[in-house]
């Protein structure tokens, strides 16, 4: 085996360690989400992480980026992404202006030599001047391989790229290296933790998936919800946190064509906040629906069960009176 | 412990999770970094090192409280007590100890003693149903079952109130080993034996004919259309760019290249974008043809991830679009609302061709598959072959599926023969594997 480098990766010792330091840096952690990390970790292998969108799978690279407090390096995927854009390219542009500007020099070596083919060899010899690593620009994938500490490489939304990118990926992830036919195999002395995340817009590939660990990051229940709203908005009061969770818990029981997610609900809490609100009212609800629903028809569904949902979102020990501790709208 | 695992993992692959030997490997060594104290820790790891998916996680789960409820009682490594009182009765243990077992009540030394002639019994090879109750006999007779009977045998032929007590409890002991017995089996069953069973039938059911599936087949025909259309949107849903080499696309290498000083290291191709699928299902909904129509239906529209333009109209005598009725109900509500206001009529080909030609003309591109699904018998009217014609030159392609042999083409008021020239295929579709073939074929087409 390799000889001991010390690794950023120290933390990651248990999986009550990955939850504990993960709430940390405020990311509230199920113990599926931690177990994955810690196997990660453990076996070396990439998480593919699948789940609708806005339930946190970035927030989980960059969280664990910042808790281990190693660099995280960004991969986001489209259509057309190719090994140029995510692995490395030559500066071509560098390599052009040094000629340029070398040119003289050149000539007066070349110059000196008494035949062709020396001059050839002369030649040849300054090729590798060119294609060294001074004129490499690593992109993410190559960048993540040289951390010496170790990174968190978090390649967004592979579902959105190509399907020879995909294979191409497998390489990088099963041997965590990399070939660049000028200058040979560059290998990660730290195998970097990666996190792939995908929304299903296609199925991905038998072969990927079978190097990934799978984890699906749900909606997540009312208790941790509350946790998550109150670790990014601290200053919510207890009792709208309590009933705008619950509010936001009945809306995506409801037959909505995008049902809100974590990001939403957060999205949601500051809002209130801002308006001063200190406890769920229809008119609040009313007039902030848009930013817990992003689509029209959706909006105009959720209006209909607001009286119902406010209801329910109060709790029992509230029902039939209403709360009046907001400003007027007017 | 490996090969709890490894059974673990092969009665996942008999419910159809795809476990290869790498994620074996890894389910190992996950193991060894979890241990097996913790069941439901086990149980999340596994899941996330084994399934690979929602519904393999799903799968997962079952099978795993399925497969682990029985070594629950039964901690191999920390119940020495256990080993020691069953050790001595290794192989064959003799009917006293059985006997002895079975009275003294205690639950954990029953179980191990269970598990241990299981094991023996070979009953991770049970593959059928109709196999539980041979290997629930299995187990009784590794169990020392044989010695039970003779002397219960002896004791029934005592003939003295002391022996009849006895015969009654051997009697009792009998009927508690046996039931104990079959449960293990049927368990094993669960794990190991229902996922290949119901592979056995669906495979079954992909060949039976169509029109000849009763109400029982039709929920197993829906999971597997589910299935078959999970395949073909997989297949299809690909997106693959043809490169036409050879053909330079100056614009974009200009571009492309201006940051080097407009030399071209950077080449690029016209690329050709494949068309997405665009596809018109027009369907005979007179009584012999709707079981057809209901499967076609229900597999396009399963569909939906790979072909999002989709249109049906259903006729029997008028022509209509049914996308709304299917859209706002319940499938099989959609069927019977389709068939009650379409499917009443005498068939007319004629009739529907110009229906569609007045109210849906613009409907039909060069980008569109027309799937006509229909027999052709036009009670004898004018078939006008002349509209089908024109649609046939407008589409991209025009696909027949015909429920009828090909013998029966032609025959009586069948119009097929009128029809047959303009089409780019007419195949006979009696099972869902021809209907399997006949969409997968439209799809590779826009490949």
């Amino acid at each position: 085996m390799a000889k001991d480098i010390s690794t950023g990766y120290e933390p990651l010792t248990s999986i009550e360690a990955v939850t504990s330091g993960l709430s940390t840096v405020g990311y509230i952690s199920t113990r599926e989400i931690s177990t994955s990390v810690f196997l990660a970790h453990g076996l070396r292998k990439p998480i593919l992480i699948e789940g609708p969108a806005g339930v946190g799978k970035t927030d989980l690279a960059q969280s664990l980026a910042k808790w281990l407090n190693l660099p995280v390096l960004r991969l986001q995927c489209y259509e057309g992404l190719d090994e140029g854009k995510a692995l490395y390219e030559w500066k071509y542009g560098k390599q052009l202006l040094y000629t340029q500007i070398l040119k003289e020099k050149l000539n007066e070596l070349i110059g000196s030599a008494d035949n062709l083919s020396q001059s050839l060899g002369k030649l040849a010899s300054f090729e590798d001047l060119f294609f060294s690593e001074q004129f490499l620009e690593s992109r993410p994938l190559l960048t993540a391989m040289q951390q010496p500490a170790g990174s968190v490489l978090l390649i967004d939304e592979i579902d959105k790229s190509d399907e020879e990118f995909e294979a191409f990926l497998l390489e990088v992830l099963s041997d965590y290296q990399v070939t660049v036919p000028e200058i040979g195999t560059i290998r990660a002395n730290v195998p970097p933790i990666v996190i792939l995340t995908s929304n299903n817009v296609r199925e991905l590939g038998d072969a990927l998936k079978r190097r990934c660990l799978h984890l699906h990051i749900g909606f997540p229940d009312a208790a941790r919800e509350r946790l998550i709203v109150q670790a990014r908005v601290p200053d919510v009061a207890e009792t709208l946190l309590k009933q705008l969770v619950s509010f936001v818990q009945g809306v995506r029981e409801t037959d909505v064509k995008k049902r809100p997610s974590i990001s939403e609900t957060v999205d949601w809490a500051r809002t209130l906040l801002l308006m001063h609100a200190s406890a769920l009212d229809e008119n609040f609800v009313r007039s902030t629906l848009n930013v817990l629903l992003k689509h029209e028809s959706d909006i105009a569904a959720v209006s209909k069960e607001i009286p119902r949902l406010v209801r329910e979102a109060a709790g029992p020990d509230k029902a039939g009176r209403t709360s009046s501790g907001y400003p007027d709208l007017g | 412990m490996e090969r709890t695992l490894t059974n673990f993992i092969r009665a996942l692959r008999s419910s159809e999770v795809r476990v290869s030997t790498g994620e074996a490997l890894d389910a190992t060594r996950a193991v060894a970094l979890i241990g097996y104290a913790d069941r439901s820790l086990l149980k999340e790891s596994l899941g996330c090192v084994l399934a690979k998916s929602e519904q393999e996680k799903q799968v997962h789960d079952r099978l795993f409280d399925l497969y682990f409820s029985h070594s629950e009682s039964t901690p191999k490594s920390d119940s020495s007590a256990d080993e020691s009182q069953t050790a001595d009765g290794e192989g064959q243990p003799a009917p006293e100890n059985l006997v002895e077992l079975m009275q003294s009540g205690d639950e954990a030394a029953i179980s191990t003693a269970m598990e241990r002639a299981a094991e023996a019994a070979g009953i991770d090879d049970i593959r059928f149903s109709t196999q539980v109750a041979y290997y629930a006999q299995q187990i009784i007779k590794q169990m020392g079952g044989e010695g039970l009977q003779e002397r219960l045998l002896e004791a029934l032929q005592g003939r003295s109130p002391e022996s009849d007590a006895e015969a009654q409890d051997l009697i009792d002991i009998r009927r508690d080993l046996t039931m104990r017995a079959r449960e293990r089996a049927e368990r094993a069953f669960d794990v190991f034996g229902a996922g290949e069973t119901q592979q056995f039938r669906d495979d079954f059911a992909a060949e039976k004919r169509l029109n000849a599936l009763d109400r029982y087949d039709m929920e197993r025909m829906k999971t597997l259309i589910a299935k078959i259309a999970k395949r073909l949107a997989v297949k299809h849903s690909r997106r693959r760019k043809k490169r036409n080499r050879g053909q330079l696309d100056v614009r974009r290498t200009m571009r492309a290249n201006a940051g080097l000083d407009g030399v071209p290291f950077n080449v690029i191709w016209r690329q050709k974008k494949k068309d997405r699928p665009k596809i018109v299902a027009i369907c005979d909904v007179s009584g012999s043809v709707a079981q057809y129509v209901r499967f076609l239906l229900l597999l396009l529209y399963s569909l939906a991830d790979a072909v999002p333009d989709i249109h049906a109209f259903a006729f029997s005598h008028r022509l209509k679009p049914v996308d709304d009725i299917l859209a706002d109900n319940e499938f099989e509500q959609a069927m019977t609302k389709i068939i009650r206001e379409l499917g009443m009529g005498s068939t007319d080909y004629g009739q529907a061709w110009s229906d569609l030609k007045v109210n849906h003309e613009s409907i039909i591109d060069r980008r569109t598959t027309v799937i006509v699904l229909g027999d052709g018998r036009s009670n004898y009217g004018d078939p006008r072959a002349d509209l089908f014609r024109e649609f046939a030159q407008r589409a991209k392609s025009m696909i027949w599926l015909n429920p009828e042999g090909r013998p029966l083409w032609g025959t009586g008021d069948s119009a097929i023969p009128r029809y047959l020239p303009f089409c780019t295929q007419m195949s006979h579709v009696a099972t869902l594997k021809d209907l399997e073939r006949a969409v997968d074929e439209v799809l590779s087409a826009y490949g």
